[in-house]
C-alpha cells in the first residue's frame, strides 16, 4: 500500500451574510467537496458561519517575510494615505 | 442522559390518546435504533482515520443520540406508566430492543462504517420525510428536527462510497467486502414487523414500499457514481425488530449499561 497524504485545504468561512471570508484554519482532504464537508465538521459545529469556501494550500501563493522592510516600511511616514480625518458613523460595523 | 427537555416541540399535556399510545412499539424501535447507531459511531472517537473523520462520526454519533433522547422521552409519555428515557436506554436487555439488526454490527473497517451508515440513512432520510407530514404531531416535529441532520448524513457517507468504491484497489476491496458482508441486513428496514404492518393499516406508520423504492433509487445513483454493483439476490436477515438480534448487541448493550447496571440510580 502506498502511502499517500491528502492535500492540505486552507479553510475560509463566512460568519454572517454581509462580512467577508475569514481564514480559519487548515485540514487535510481528498478533494473539495470533502473538504467542504470536513469544514463543516471541524469549524461550523458551534454556528460559526454561514458559508465556507475552502483553496488547496498549494495555490496560496505568500510574499516573503525577508522583503517586509522593502514591502510594508516604505508606508510607515505617509500618513497622509490613512482617511483618518473622517468620523465614522456609530452604526457602521465592522469597518 | 441529562433531565432537560430537548424535545423540539412541547409535550401534551394531557396523556396520549388511545390511538396515540399504540405507537409506543414503533417509537422506541426508533429510539433504539438510534441510540444503537449512535453507540456503534461513538466507538470511532479517537480511532478516526484522520482527525477530520473522527470529529465528523462524533458529530454524527450526536445527532443520533439526540434523535433517540426525543424518542425515548416521547415513548415514555406514551407508554404512560412512569418509565423515563434512562430506564427505556439502560434497562432493558437485549431481546427487549427493537432496533433492526444492521445498526448493531459492529464497526470492522472504515469501508464498513461507511456501508452500514450509507444503507442506514438511504431509509432514515426517507423515513423522516414521510413521518415530518405524517399524522402525529409529536412524530412529525422530531422527524422535521432530524431530517435536517440526515440530510446531511446522506450526503457525507454517499460521498465516502462514491470515493472508496472509485478510488484505490484497496479501498475498493474493502468497500466491497463490506457491501457484501452487511447487504443481508438492508432487506429488514423496509420489511415491515407484524407491529408495523397493524400501524400501517391504521394509517400510523408510513408505508414502506414507496421508501424503499426511494432508497432503491437513491442506493443505485450512487453505487453508479461509485462505479460499485448493487447486490441481486441476496437472502435477507430479519428478526431485530422482534427482539432476535444479532450476537453483537449483547455486548454493546453490556458496555452502554454497565454503569446503570453496576449503580443502579446513579446520577452524575
Amino acid at each position: 500500500m502506498t502511502q499517500k497524504e491528502w492535500p492540505l485545504w486552507e479553510v475560509f468561512i463566512r460568519s454572517k451574510q454581509g462580512l467577508d471570508h475569514k481564514h480559519v484554519g487548515s485540514l487535510h482532504a481528498a478533494d473539495a467537496e470533502m473538504a467542504i464537508q470536513n469544514a463543516r465538521d471541524v469549524y461550523t459545529r458551534r454556528l460559526e458561519g454561514v458559508s465556507i469556501w475552502v483553496v488547496e494550500s498549494t495555490n496560496v501563493h505568500a510574499s516573503n517575510p525577508d522583503d517586509a522592510a522593502a514591502f510594508y516600511e516604505p508606508a510607515n511616514d505617509k500618513i497622509y494615505r490613512h482617511p483618518t480625518f473622517y468620523q465614522v458613523p456609530d452604526s457602521i460595523k465592522h469597518m | 442522559m441529562m433531565t432537560d427537555s430537548t424535545m423540539p416541540a412541547q409535550a401534551p399535556a394531557a396523556a396520549p390518546s388511545e390511538t396515540q399510545a399504540q405507537l409506543f412499539p414503533f417509537v422506541l424501535q426508533l429510539a433504539d435504533t438510534s441510540l444503537i447507531l449512535a453507540h456503534r459511531l461513538s466507538e470511532w472517537c479517537g480511532h478516526g482515520p484522520i482527525l477530520e473523520q473522527d470529529l465528523a462520526m462524533a458529530n454524527i454519533a450526536l445527532d443520533f443520540l439526540g434523535e433517540a433522547r426525543s424518542y425515548y422521552q416521547y415513548a415514555a409519555e406514551l407508554e404512560g406508566k412512569g418509565r423515563t428515557e434512562d430506564d427505556l436506554a439502560y434497562l432493558r436487555s437485549a431481546v427487549e430492543y427493537r432496533n433492526p439488526l444492521l445498526v448493531e454490527q459492529p464497526n470492522g473497517d472504515f469501508a464498513v462504517t461507511i456501508v452500514r451508515q450509507f444503507i442506514y440513512d438511504c431509509f432514515h432520510y426517507h423515513l423522516l420525510l414521510q413521518l415530518k407530514s405524517g399524522p402525529d404531531a409529536q412524530l412529525a416535529a422530531i422527524a422535521e428536527k432530524s431530517v435536517k441532520e440526515a440530510a446531511y448524513h446522506i450526503k457525507w457517507s454517499s460521498e465516502w462510497v462514491i470515493r472508496l468504491g472509485d478510488g484505490t484497489e484497496e479501498s475498493r476491496r474493502r468497500v466491497e467486502k463490506a457491501i457484501g458482508n452487511l447487504w443481508r441486513y438492508s432487506g429488514e428496514l423496509t420489511t415491515p414487523s407484524a407491529t408495523e404492518q397493524a400501524l400501517q393499516a391504521a394509517g400510523l406508520v408510513p408505508d414502506y414500499a414507496a421508501i424503499q423504492q426511494q432508497m432503491a433509487a437513491h442506493i443505485a445513483r450512487v453505487f453508479e457514481e461509485a462505479t460499485l454493483a448493487v447486490p441481486e439476490g441476496v437472502f435477507m436477515q430479519k428478526g431485530g425488530k422482534d427482539g432476535r438480534h444479532t450476537e453483537h448487541l449483547g455486548y454493546l448493550l453490556a458496555e452502554l449499561q454497565y454503569m446503570q447496571r453496576t449503580y443502579p440510580g446513579l446520577e452524575w
